[in-house]
């Protein structure tokens, strides 16, 4: 019976080994496809790990000569060859984290309006401005910074601030003249402005992404529109959300040519937001080409590999974070 | 009221038999409704009355989603979308602009086609919307949620795991967490759209149940493709089609004895 159906179709034993045969070309074609796809994959770690690797190394004769005072100490003296990297640790965090406090807010509600509230014809016009934002070399943002903005905080912004502080216990010291113009919060709303697009337009993207129906539920129980978008959007967005505040945050750590314009840099931690400072990508950028010593370039390739450092970590918390915010949703 | 006189009233009367007063909840007048240019209800006139379930059955496309989501102006939420009469909720018109739309929806509730419930507990699904509209303790705020549940015939499956995820439930389930989250917010009508589409025959016979006994205390109406469904669970039919309403009646009426020919050919399933 099967013999006779075999025959019928016209398939006999020599067709059975063609088949098996371009079947096995076939194969040979995915072994390799595997192969060269798996290669590129590792090739990214290579990269990682050189990158690591070569940080270390660079970094070593500054960490042997400092040890962990290298973290901890403030002076950066070229002079006397005395380095330690305090201050720019401590102003890449607060620049940062600055710019976080100002743009994540600001990139929400922008991504609310477009979403939910624009009117059409409002829409593409500022969705494209924003993406536009995000294409501006940041290099532009830095002379933008030095001979716009700058000179603008300093003779409009920065004195009625530092008067209107002056008598209040915290802010006149967060707040201390004299106006420079530049500095760490000069920085910091310059880095605001970079990573707002980024956070915009992920935010906006994840928004659109909330089923339609989910919202109407909502709007059907009554709902008003900050309701729907406090309790509905944005925790069915969440992740999204939080993934574009690190990508941000990730963007903001990094940013040098933008900050080494408009921050100051000065190797000191001052009270005063106001006044100059450096963060670590500034300080790499603005000494490198003067770095004569050994021990000098070492202590700046040390700034990066605590850079490095520093951005893992972040990354690290927000995976945590995602990981137990997804745990409780279960 | 009077039985006896009910029973030998005239014809006019609304709908003899009904044993009680008919009361309309709403009363829809000339509603035509756009999407952009096109036309989707063709002057639709309609009463709703209260404490009975209206099913609005007719062919896809026929407007019946369209007119359901007249009632509690979820159109809105879309631009281009527009409604011109007077739907009457209480004899107020609806349909003018600068109406509370918040209250409105919180006094026309709606259970969609696909169960919704929000990303967050099942308790919280339930007490979110009471917490909007009420400042109430904390132990009343859980009789509260248990009243709802149970009125959505889910307490007794549910009532171990409050804290669970709402999406955690069973498709049946979380429609029935969705009844009962409008049930909460203590609405007067209760629109359901095509409430048992995506869901298995178990299910659907827990909620249709459930919709026959929500019928004591809120007006119903219910948008339905599936006509045995419609027959089961209204009081009162209202066949659609291509944007025109063309027949209302008592639902015995229309899937026994039909006056439109077009009635007759759907509910025989001739078309549609």
């Amino acid at each position: 019976m099967v013999d006779v159906a075999w025959q019928e179709t016209g398939v006999d034993v020599q067709d059975v080994a063609e088949r098996a045969r371009v079947l096995n070309r076939l194969r040979i074609g995915d072994i390799v496809f595997h192969r060269i796809t798996k290669t590129a994959a590792l090739l990214v770690l290579m990269v990682l790990g050189g990158v690591i690797v070569s940080l270390f190394l660079g970094a070593l004769p500054a960490l042997q000569e400092f040890g962990f005072g290298f973290l901890t100490t403030q002076s950066w003296n070229p002079v006397t060859d005395k380095f330690g990297a305090l201050a720019p640790i401590y102003g890449t965090i607060v620049t940062s984290l600055i710019a976080m406090l100002i743009a994540v807010p600001f990139g929400l509600m922008i991504a609310m309006f477009l979403t939910e509230l624009c009117p059409m014809w409002l829409r593409r016009p500022i969705g494209i401005a924003i993406e536009l934002l995000a294409g501006i070399p940041s290099i532009i943002y830095g002379i933008w910074g030095l001979f716009v903005f700058a000179p603008f905080l300093q003779q409009y912004v920065q004195p009625p601030i530092i008067a209107a502080f002056e008598n209040i216990p915290v802010l006149s010291t967060l707040f201390a003249g004299p106006p420079f113009g530049i500095g760490i919060l000069t920085a910091s709303l310059i880095l605001a402005i970079m990573v707002l697009p980024f956070i915009t337009s992920i935010s906006r993207d994840v928004f659109d992404a909330v089923p339609p129906v989910l919202k109407e539920a909502a709007y059907g129980l009554g709902w008003t529109q900050w309701e729907v978008w406090r309790y509905v959007v944005l925790p069915f967005t969440r992740i999204g959300v939080i993934g574009g505040v690190m990508l941000g945050l990730g963007r903001a750590l990094g940013e040098t040519m933008a900050v080494t314009f408009v921050i100051g840099n000065a190797h000191k931690i001052s009270t005063s937001l106001l006044a100059p400072g450096t963060t670590i990508s500034a300080s790499i950028a603005n000494e490198f080409t003067e770095a004569v010593g050994d021990l000098y370039t070492s202590s700046l390739i040390a700034l990066g590999l605590i850079l490095f450092i520093i951005t893992f970590i972040v990354l690290a918390i927000a995976r945590y974070l995602l990981l137990r915010i997804n745990r409780r949703i279960g | 009221m009077n039985v006896a006189t009910a029973k030998t009233a005239p014809v006019a009367a609304p709908h003899p038999g009904d044993g009680s007063v008919l009361k309309e909840k709403i009363a829809i007048r000339n509603l035509n409704f756009y999407y952009g240019e096109t036309k989707a209800l063709k002057g639709v006139s309609l009463p709703l009355y209260a404490n009975k379930a209206t099913a609005f059955i007719g062919p896809s496309g026929c407007g019946k989603s369209t007119l359901l989501r007249v009632l509690n102006r979820m159109y809105d939420l879309y631009p281009g979308q527009r409604a011109e009469g007077q739907v009457l909720f209480e004899g107020k018109d609806i349909l003018e602009p600068g109406l509370d739309l918040n209250l409105l929806r919180a006094r026309i509730g709606m259970v969609f086609q696909k169960p919704t419930p929000f990303p967050m507990s099942i308790y919280e699904n339930i007490a979110f919307g009471i917490r909007l509209y009420e400042k109430l303790p904390k132990s009343e705020l859980d009789g509260r949620v248990e009243q709802a549940l149970q009125r959505g015939a889910l307490w007794s499956e549910v009532k171990d795991k409050l804290s669970a995820n709402g999406l955690s439930l069973s498709g049946g389930q979380q429609q029935r967490l969705c009844i009962a989250r409008t049930v909460a917010v203590r609405p007067e009508v209760i629109l359901f759209d095509e409430p048992c589409s995506a869901l298995d025959p178990i299910s659907t016979a827990k909620i249709e149940e459930l919709i026959d006994e929500l019928k004591t205390d809120y007006t119903i109406v219910i948008v339905t493709h599936n006509m045995q469904q419609a027959a089961r669970v209204s009081d009162r039919t209202a066949f659609m089609y291509l944007g025109e309403l063309i027949e209302f009646d008592e639902t015995n009426k229309i899937f026994t004895s039909p006056n439109d020919r077009r009635t007759q050919d759907y509910i025989t399933g001739r078309f549609g």
